[in-house]
């Protein structure tokens, strides 16, 4: 009967994998609905951009204040994933704080899990004071409203709850420690929790035994719960901050894209060779649709973009057209290209693997061509974007869906494109003046 | 009197059997707008001075093509690349040098994907080279004691990283340069880019160009000073608005090194 915990436990442990399994299949399947894209250009380039933007930060610290704070809980998640290795072998084996053998350097280990945690509570307070308390612009954007909002606290309380089931599960087994209760080694230092232990006492070691047993399985317990919450949450940046920032664009950020599709048109139209009464090839494929009107049209590497946003707005705080009171926000375009993207993808899932057309697209549904029209492609998103995303790239192949699909500019910029046409210039000048500055004084 | 321009075009060059060390790609704005037509004589002033060996397409050159990309237009866009390209590359074009951001970036970024390889500089960066050369020479002493601010092109800056060559022009003036609270990478847009300045902006509580003009008057400058002739016109408008124009003006670098030269 001994081993009932290590079977219960091991159950729970599988389902969570698998549970977590099942979703990555889904959100990768999701992100290939993309259009294809190479990028198996400048390796070591993408790695480099990789470990400084992602692991190391770079970009979290032009902001000090959240940068900082944001190194803290990030830092105390990945080292305090050690303690979560020893619970999982604890958890099978029966054995109790298995690394122990480590003698000083364990000691130095829980330490300093113990130190981190603590700044990681202190760090999610001050990120909740400032969501709900001080209330920066940023988190109050419309499209902030409801579930974004619901989200971002919920992801505060579970790591506060974790951090404090983690040091109550240290401080009862330092107690126990001291009252040299049976198949509790003494082993580990505890900088933080000792101070939580006094606490527990007066109680009767069958009790503190309780408590730490509930704190144990209820930190494990949470942490499966928080890997499966992340896919319905905008917390997958924990995970796909990495591959997001290696694929990331390497080019400058004023260079868009030429599309291919319309230089093999214009060649043509420009090959004075070509028969212009030729009959077009029966067997041609369909020819591609110009821009994008659905996620379907994006390419993957923008999909996966919109699942790495956690909607920290810094994006749309830096962006002058939010900034002025339009309603273009760099943030909600991917919040709404990750949320048609899953609509696309639940489609899917309850039509046996198929997509079937639902009457809803990105465009007009999701955004509307007011924020489109309103951006001045200065790239302040991108660039302000700690992890590598790319609104812009979005922007801008809608308006080509627009422009090139639709006819649907502004008149004004008919106008523009009008000008352009005829006379090679903006603005209605005939090309042949076009050296006249040169004989005005 | 003033000397007269010299502005050789490709076309005479290259009837003459003469190639030019670099092509000035003056582009609309430089072309057309009464305002960057000033930027356009003083850059050509400067080239003149220095004995730069230079021509211009004149009329054989045509928009680059670039607000018709950011409108989406991406067809019209490669017929003015396609266009634009077959007649650089007949006359053998090497070296090109614009005072238009816009232009610029396309030159350098887009025309590659489409046949047309130049080594592209913005006027600031081509300016730079020739005082470091020694090809020109900048007495500060009408500047001293003002203070200049710089606000950065987008697609000078984010777009290219070219943040450097137009500071260091302005510290050769002797002036202060102040810099704005948003500058450089995180500097503010005009609010001209993306096709912008050819329609009227969306609904919102206020416009760009008074927005970062504000942010440039917070710095209590003589001069505002712009590197881009979209720039240069959504400032001035904001300077306007703001009623300062009498002890504020926007100047782009050219003229700033042109008045400097005497020019």
């Amino acid at each position: 009967m001994d081993y009932i915990p290590n079977i219960i436990f091991a159950i729970i442990l599988f389902g969570g994998i698998v549970f977590f399994a099942s979703n990555v299949k889904k959100l990768t399947r999701n992100i290939k609905l993309g259009k294809d894209v190479d990028t198996s250009d400048n390796k070591s380039q993408r790695w480099n951009n990789m470990f400084r933007i992602a692991l190391g930060q770079t970009k979290m610290v032009v902001r000090p204040i959240p940068g900082i704070l944001h190194i803290i809980v990030y830092l105390g998640f990945i080292i305090i994933n050690i303690e979560v290795l020893e619970i999982i072998i604890d958890g099978l084996f029966g054995t109790h704080r298995i690394f122990s053998f480590f003698g000083g350097f364990y000691s130095f280990l829980i330490g300093s899990f113990e130190i981190l945690a603590l700044l990681v509570i202190v760090a999610v307070v001050i990120f909740w004071i400032r969501r709900n308390v001080i209330k920066l612009r940023r988190f109050l954007n419309p499209e902030m409203s409801g579930w974004p909002k619901k989200d971002g606290n919920l992801i505060l309380y579970i790591e506060l709850v974790l951090m404090v089931l983690f040091l109550t599960m240290n401080a009862s087994d330092y107690q126990l420690q001291q009252m040299e209760a049976a198949h509790y080694t003494k082993a580990g230092a505890f900088p933080v929790s000792q101070f939580i232990a006094p606490l527990f006492q007066e109680m009767s070691m069958s009790a503190i035994i309780m408590i730490e047993r509930t704190a144990w399985w209820l930190h494990i317990v949470g942490i499966l719960m928080f890997l499966n919450y992340l896919y319905y949450s905008k917390h997958l940046h924990i995970l796909l901050a990495f591959p997001n920032t290696y694929f990331g664009k390497l080019k400058p950020k004023g260079q868009f894209e030429n599309l291919d599709a319309v230089t093999k048109e214009v060649r043509l139209m420009m090959d004075p060779s070509a028969d212009p009464f030729a009959a077009p090839d029966e067997n041609a494929p369909i020819p591609e649709k110009f821009g994008a009107s659905d996620v379907m049209d994006l390419k993957w590497v923008q999909l996966l973009n919109a699942y790495t946003c956690t909607e920290c707005g810094r994006c749309t705080s830096e962006c002058p057209a939010s900034q002025t009171g339009k309603k273009l926000s760099p943030r909600k375009i991917m919040m709404d290209t990750r949320d048609r993207l899953e609509e696309v993808g639940r489609n899917i899932d309850t039509n046996k693997g198929e997509f079937v057309p639902d009457g809803k697209q990105l465009l007009g549904d999701y955004i509307s061509h007011e924020e489109l029209w309103a951006c001045t492609s200065c790239n302040a998103c991108v660039e302000a974007c700690p992890v590598s995303i790319d609104p812009l790239s979005i922007i801008m192949d809608m308006r080509q869906y627009l422009v090139m699909e639709q006819s649907a500019a502004p008149s004004d910029l008919n106008n523009m494109m009008g000008n352009i046409e005829n006379n090679g210039a903006p603005w209605p000048f005939n090309q042949m003046d076009r050296l006249n500055w040169s004989k005005e004084s | 009197m003033e000397n007269e321009l010299k502005v050789p075009t490709m076309a005479e060059l290259f009837a003459a059997g003469q190639q030019p060390e670099v092509l000035f790609w003056v582009g609309c704005a430089g072309s057309f707008d009464d305002r960057a037509k000033k930027i356009t004589k003083a850059f050509v002033k400067i080239l003149n001075k220095a004995n730069v060996s230079f021509a211009v397409l004149g009329t054989e050159e045509s928009c680059t093509g670039d607000p018709a990309k950011r409108a989406g237009n991406e067809f019209l866009f490669q017929m003015q690349a396609v266009t634009n390209i077959e007649v650089l590359n007949a006359y053998e074009v090497k070296k090109v040098v614009t005072a238009c951001p816009h232009c610029f970036n396309t030159l350098k970024n887009e025309y590659p994907g489409l046949g047309g390889n130049y080594e592209v500089v913005h006027h600031t960066q081509f300016l730079k080279q020739l005082l470091e050369e020694g090809r020109i020479s900048v007495e500060g002493g009408q500047f001293k004691g003002k203070k200049i601010t710089f606000h950065d092109p987008c697609y000078l800056g984010r777009a290219n990283n070219v943040y450097e060559a137009p500071r260091d022009l302005i510290r050769k003036l002797d002036a202060e340069l102040v810099e704005m609270k948003n500058c450089k990478k995180r500097g503010l847009c005009c609010g001209a880019g993306g096709a912008q300045m050819f329609k009227e902006p969306e609904k919102g509580k206020k416009d760009i160009n008074v927005e970062r003009t504000e942010q440039a008057l917070e710095t209590q400058p003589d001069i505002i000073a712009a590197g881009c002739p979209f720039c240069n016109t959504m400032l001035t408008d904001g300077v306007k608005n703001k009623e300062k124009e009498s002890s504020v003006v926007v100047m782009d670098i050219a003229e700033l090194i042109a008045m400097a030269e005497d020019l």
